[in-house]
């Protein structure tokens, strides 16, 4: 499924200072009986947005409307667990097209990359500068510059450096997905087939 | 010469290798890919707009078994999404050309239960599916994991993923296990010592003594558990216990193919000198049985002793004390003894006929406590027919309990089997995340003798004192 080309994001970021936010959290299971793309958003992080009788739970950051932006950011170990692509739809569908972490999940950040969400791994140093500069001032805005890989808090100018790999980077920054990649080797694919054991 | 040794994980990935993509992943080539109906439905969506054929169905197999229910499986499923999503699956495998097993198919059953049993997985294959547990095949020498939904669209459209070659790691147990200790116990045990990330980036080989006296249910159960470490995926070298097992299966090769695969197989070990990126040590005599106390696997406790202090633990403190709030459970506390409500016996990781023999060694001649309600959930359907022939069903009628019909049942609650809000439930699944089992429940993962002890006692108790 195409998405949109990826370059430089400057926006605020809503921040979830919490480890190991696990993708049962993200969508839980019972959200996840469609057999389309569509309205995950609505239950992005369900059972921390709301009550069990659909009230708003107002303590928890989506419902508090002084944090708002295209960037989320996360604590250690962010979206561990299943490997529910659906994760990663609810992210995108919500409106959010980067998560900050120090640390991902491998999972997560294969899907997140495969839908168009760009995840950014910085230091755990870095990782609370931002959580700090947000707490101080919510309207803080970063800067994630994926030509140049950096991401920077624009209000102090601090800033590093993330990797991701050229491959991937050049398919975010063309909106590309690996099916077009592979479709182009079908014939490499074929012949390598042939001689599996399997 | 030792330059050239190389890791059992080694030989199998670079066999898989199309083409290696400069500062880039590999183009990956799969083996065998199962599908359920969960996870597939949106990429059959996106080969239908693309116009795209399956590559090669017959190396893909589709079962039913996320969202099924586990009572009256004959009548139509009542859940209208749920048989929605069923529906979608019959009807692409048909389209396609895909074998598959739905409800009442005498092969159906949970996804990583069904491949081993029918000779599906064999050594050395590559394997995935869109479920995180696909992990559980390594326990056969496969490279086996999970992966996202665009990913199956990619399997199904190319035989291929996109991977970049993950770490390697090893854990070495030795030893012999105790009393009472089971191979839930070990795959706990690690992830409590490692944490529920300590093996993100890496792929894991299991070695040593304990792993090697293990029985193939065993070794399925503690690769099933990698993904809760964070591991990408675990694997054991193949040898004879795994060679008995596949010996005769349906899908096992036969007569010479069956030795020209045996003697392949036997190649499949890490030569010695041949490196890790990390290697870890454990013995088992320090490995009792296991039980956890928080809402991520790796916050786990040996069941005789008292739940961490805060300080102890290596996860934030601030994620820590939510946890427990969540459980509602304080520091320092004494595990045995608390109250449990619900009590499940199943899934991929402890769904197999051994779990069943365990659970039934204890609740034999005793009888279901009063507080419990209990789920015993087969994981497939050949799973339940042993059990009948083997006359367990009738240890656990005697006892009180109920057989369920195969599926996924409250491993993850997807179907009508969920714990109350509140309520407390030791289960043999793999994740006791919050909401896991039904939104509020608190879970207590465990082995399937830590969850019939509680069964017939009606709290936390060490099934070594009923052995
Ligand atoms: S039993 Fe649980 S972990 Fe296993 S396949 Fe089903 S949902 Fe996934």
């Amino acid at each position: 499924m195409a998405y949109d080309k990826f370059t430089i994001l400057t926006s605020t970021a809503v921040p979830l200072p919490m480890e190991n936010v696990d993708t049962d959290q993200i969508i839980p299971a019972r959200f996840l009986k469609a057999t389309e793309r569509a309205g995950f958003g609505d239950n992005l992080f369900r059972d921390w947005r709301y009550n069990p009788d659909n009230t708003v739970k107002q303590d928890f950051v989506l419902n508090n409307n002084i944090y708002s932006g295209k960037i989320l950011v996360g604590g250690k170990n962010f979206g561990s667990g299943s490997s529910r692509e659906h994760a990663a739809w609810a992210i995108y569908d919500y409106g959010f097209r980067c998560v900050v972490s120090s640390f991902f999940a491998d999972i997560f950040k294969g899907n997140a990359l495969n839908v168009g969400i760009l995840p950014v791994q910085v230091s755990p140093e870095f990782l609370d500068k931002i959580f700090t500069a947000i707490e101080a001032n919510p309207a803080t805005e970063l800067e994630v510059n994926l030509p140049d890989q950096t991401i920077t808090i624009l209000a102090t100018g601090e800033k590093e450096s993330f990797a991701i790999n050229t491959y991937k980077k050049h398919n975010m920054t063309h909106g590309f997905d690996d099916i077009d990649y592979l479709q182009a080797m079908e014939k490499d694919i074929t012949s390598f087939a042939a001689k599996s054991l399997y | 010469m030792s330059n050239m040794a190389s890791t059992l994980f080694d030989k199998v990935w670079d066999a898989h290798v199309v083409k290696k993509i400069e500062d880039g992943p590999d183009v990956f080539f799969i083996d065998r890919h199962f599908i359920h109906e969960v996870t597939s439905p949106v990429a059959f969506l996106g080969l239908k707009n693309r116009g795209v054929a399956v590559m090669f169905p017959n190396k893909t197999f589709a079962t039913a078994d996320h969202n099924t229910p586990t009572i009256n499986q004959h009548l139509p499923v009542q859940d209208a999404l749920s048989a929605n999503q069923l529906k979608a699956l019959e009807d692409n495998a048909a389209k396609y050309g895909i074998s598959h097993w739905g409800l009442n198919n005498p092969k159906n059953g949970i996804v990583h239960v069904v491949g081993p049993e029918n000779g599906i997985t064999q050594p050395g294959m590559t394997i995935v599916c869109g479920d995180s547990h696909t992990s559980t095949h390594g326990a056969f020498g496969a490279i086996a994991f999970g992966i996202g939904t665009s990913e199956v669209e990619m399997v199904l459209a190319s035989q291929c993923i996109m991977q970049p070659k993950p770490k390697k790691m090893r854990i070495n147990v030795t030893g012999k296990l105790g009393k009472g200790v089971l191979p839930k116990d070990v795959a706990l045990y690690i992830i409590s010592q490692i944490t529920a990330s300590g093996a993100t980036g890496y792929f894991v080989e299991y070695a040593g003594e304990v792993f090697e006296q293990m029985s193939m249910e065993g070794r399925m159960t503690v690769c099933n558990m990698s993904i809760e470490s964070g591991a990408r995926g675990g694997m054991i070298a193949p040898d004879e216990t795994t060679f008995a097992y596949l010996n005769g299966r349906e899908k096992s090769p036969k007569g010479v193919a069956w030795d020209t695969a045996v003697a392949y197989w036997k190649t499949l070990k890490t030569d010695a000198g041949a490196q890790f990126d990390l290697e870890l040590n454990f013995h088992a005599d320090n490995i009792e049985p296991q039980i956890t106390y928080g809402t991520n696997p790796g916050l786990g406790t040996g069941i005789s002793k008292n739940i961490p202090l805060a300080a102890a633990v290596k996860d934030g403190e601030a994620s820590y004390k939510k946890s427990l709030d969540y459980m509602g459970f304080a520091e320092d506390e004494k595990m045995l003894g608390k109250k449990v409500d619900y009590v499940f016996l199943g899934s991929c990781t402890n769904g197999r006929i051994e779990d069943f023999r365990q659970f039934a060694s204890i609740v034999k001649g005793r009888k279901k406590a009063d507080n419990i309600t209990a789920w015993l959930v087969p994981g497939s359907h050949i799973v339940e027919s042993q059990i009948k022939e083997e006359g367990i069903l009738d240890i656990l009628t005697e006892a009180g309990f109920l057989l369920r019909q195969p599926g996924c049942s409250a491993c993850l609650a997807m179907n009508d089997d969920k714990v109350p809000a509140g309520k407390y439930a030791v289960s043999t699944s793999n994740r006791n995340f919050e909401g896991r089992q039904g939104p509020g429940s608190r879970t207590l993962l465990a082995s399937p003798l830590v969850a019939a002890a509680a069964a017939i006692s009606g709290v936390v108790s060490d099934p070594r004192d009923f052995l």
